[in-house]
C-alpha cells in the first residue's frame, strides 16, 4: 500500500508537470497576437495570462469529467497506465516547443493515456466512439470554425471602422485586444487546466482513492490550476513567436478578431464538454483573420508544417505513451516508474540544452520572421554604455 | 451516425460562436466608429494622432453603450458556463 501511494505521489507530480508544459505552450494561443500588434508588452502579458488561467481553471468542470470518464474505460486504468501516458505527452510537447510548433497539448494528453492504456490492456479498453465524438471531430472542425468567425470578424471590423484614421483605429483596437486576449486565457482555463485534473482524477480512481464516475476534488483543482499558470507565466517565446509572426502579419484589428473568436469557439465548447485543441482553434482563428481582411498575406507554408505536426500528435504521442508503459512495466514496481522519469529528465534536459542555440526571448520574439523560429535578432538587448 | 456526431452541438458552436466571437467585435468596432465622429465644432484633428475620440457627445454615448452591450455579453456568456460547469 505505500509504495502505491509514492507511485500515486509521483503520477501526481508527472501530471503537474505536464500541466507545466501545457501552460508555457500555450501562452501563445492567447498572448501571440496581443505582443505581435503590441497592445500587451511580452511581460504583462504572460502575467495576464498566466491570472486569468488559473481564474479559468475553477469556472468549469465539463471537460475534466469527459476525460476521466469518457475515453478510456476506467477499470482497467493502473497508475502505470496514466503514468506512462503523461511521459508521452511531456515528450511530445517538449519536441514541439523546440521547433516552436503551437501543437496540440491536449491532443499530446490524450494520444499518450491511450497509447499506454493500449499496450497495457489492448484495443477493448478504449472508448472509440468517445474518442472520436468528443475528441478527433472538434480537432477536425475547430480549425475551420474558428477560422470562418474570425474572417467574418475580422470583414467587419475592417468595413465598419474604414473612414477611420488608421493609428486612432489601431490604437482603439489594441485597448479592445486587452480585452479579447483576457478571455482566450480564461477560456483556455475552463479548457485545458481541465485535462490534468481528469488525468490526476483518473489515477486517483485507478489507485482506488476515489470511486469510478467520481469528479475531481479541490486540492486536484488548485494544483492544476497553479501549474498551468506557473507555465504560462513562464511564457512559450518560441510557439509564441511563430503563432505572432510566422503565419500572418497581424494588424490590431485582426488580432482583436481572432482573439475574440477563440474565445467565443473554446467557451462553448468548453461549456459542451468538448476537449478541443486551444491551439488548433487559435490557429484557425489567425488564419481566418488573414483570409478576412483584403492583401493581408498568409504564410501557408508555416501553415501546413504545423497541420503535419497536428496529424502526427495522437500517434506520436501513443507511441511514446506506450513505450514509457512498457519500460516502466517492464522494470517493474516504483523502480520502473523512476527509470523511466530519470529518462524523461535527461531528454528534457538534451531539448533545452539544443534550445539555446536559436533562444527566443520577450526582447526578440517579434523580430522579422525569417521562415522559421530561429530569430533573426539577439536574444538579448544590446548593453547600453 | 448520429451518435458519434452532434449535429445540434456543431450548429450551435458555429451560430452562437458568429454571434459572440464576430459580432461582439462588431458591435465593439461600432462603438469605436461612433466615438471618432467629429463634433460640433469640427476641429481639425492631427492625422498622426492616436487619439480615438471625435467630440460629438451623441457619438460618445453610443459608444459608451455599444461598449457596455459588450461588457453584458460576456458577462451573461460567463455566467451560463459557470451554472452549467457545476451543475452536473
Amino acid at each position: 500500500m505505500a509504495s502505491n501511494d509514492v507511485v500515486m505521489g509521483l503520477v501526481v507530480a508527472t501530471a503537474l508537470s505536464f500541466d507545466f508544459t501545457n501552460g508555457f505552450h500555450d501562452t501563445a494561443n492567447a498572448m501571440a497576437t496581443s505582443i505581435a500588434t503590441k497592445a500587451l508588452s511580452p511581460h504583462i502579458a504572460v502575467g495576464l495570462s498566466a491570472v486569468l488561467n488559473l481564474v479559468g481553471a475553477f469556472l468549469s468542470l465539463s471537460v475534466a469529467a469527459t476525460i476521466a470518464n469518457g475515453l478510456v474505460n476506467t477499470g482497467l486504468v493502473t497508475l502505470t497506465v496514466v503514468f506512462g501516458g503523461l511521459v508521452g505527452a511531456i515528450i511530445w510537447n517538449l519536441t514541439t516547443w523546440y521547433f516552436g510548433i503551437p501543437s496540440s497539448s491536449s491532443h499530446a494528453l490524450i494520444g499518450g493515456v491511450i497509447g499506454s492504456m493500449l499496450a497495457a490492456a489492448g484495443e477493448h479498453a478504449v472508448k472509440w466512439q468517445g474518442l472520436v465524438s468528443k475528441v478527433i471531430l472538434p480537432a477536425v472542425l475547430s480549425p475551420f470554425i474558428a477560422g470562418l468567425v474570425a474572417a467574418v470578424g475580422t470583414y467587419l471590423v475592417y468595413r465598419i471602422s474604414r473612414s477611420m484614421r488608421n493609428r486612432s483605429r489601431d490604437h482603439g483596437f489594441r485597448i479592445g485586444q486587452i480585452g479579447s486576449a483576457s478571455l482566450v486565457s480564461l477560456a483556455h482555463g475552463t479548457n485545458d487546466a481541465q485535462k490534468t485534473m481528469g488525468v490526476i482524477t483518473l489515477g486517483l480512481i485507478a489507485n482506488g482513492t476515489l470511486h469510478a464516475g467520481a469528479s475531481a476534488p479541490l486540492w486536484v483543482i488548485v494544483s492544476c490550476g497553479l501549474a498551468i499558470a506557473l507555465g504560462t507565466y513562464v511564457g512559450g517565446w518560441r510557439v509564441i513567436r511563430t503563432l505572432g509572426k510566422g503565419l500572418v502579419e497581424i494588424q490590431p484589428p485582426q488580432g482583436m478578431a481572432a482573439e475574440s473568436s477563440s474565445a467565443a469557439i473554446i467557451l462553448l465548447s468548453t461549456h459542451f464538454g468538448y476537449s478541443l485543441s486551444t491551439t488548433q482553434v487559435a490557429t484557425g482563428s489567425i488564419l481566418g483573420c488573414g483570409l478576412g481582411k483584403r492583401g493581408a498575406q498568409v504564410r501557408w507554408n508555416t501553415a501546413g508544417r504545423m497541420a503535419v505536426a497536428w496529424l502526427l500528435t495522437l500517434p506520436s504521442a501513443g507511441a511514446m505513451g506506450a513505450l514509457s508503459y512498457f519500460i516502466a512495466h517492464e522494470v517493474g514496481g516504483t523502480g520502473g516508474i523512476v527509470l523511466d522519469l530519470i529518462l524523461l529528465g535527461a531528454l528534457a534536459a538534451l531539448i533545452y540544452y539544443r534550445s539555446r542555440a536559436t533562444r527566443v526571448t520577450p526582447v526578440n520574439v517579434n523580430s522579422t520572421w525569417t521562415g522559421s523560429v530561429a530569430p533573426s535578432e539577439p536574444a538579448r538587448a544590446p548593453a547600453r554604455l | 451516425m448520429s451518435s458519434w456526431i452532434d449535429f445540434k452541438a456543431v450548429g450551435e458552436i458555429v451560430g452562437v460562436g458568429l454571434l459572440a466571437g464576430a459580432g461582439l467585435p462588431a458591435l465593439f468596432a461600432v462603438g469605436m466608429r461612433a466615438m471618432s465622429l467629429p463634433g460640433r465644432h469640427g476641429a481639425t484633428v492631427d492625422a498622426d494622432s492616436e487619439r480615438v475620440l471625435g467630440g460629438s457627445r451623441a457619438g460618445i454615448a453610443i459608444g459608451v453603450l455599444c461598449f457596455a452591450c459588450v461588457v453584458a455579453a460576456i458577462g451573461y456568456g460567463i455566467y451560463i458556463i459557470v451554472v452549467a460547469g457545476h451543475g452536473k
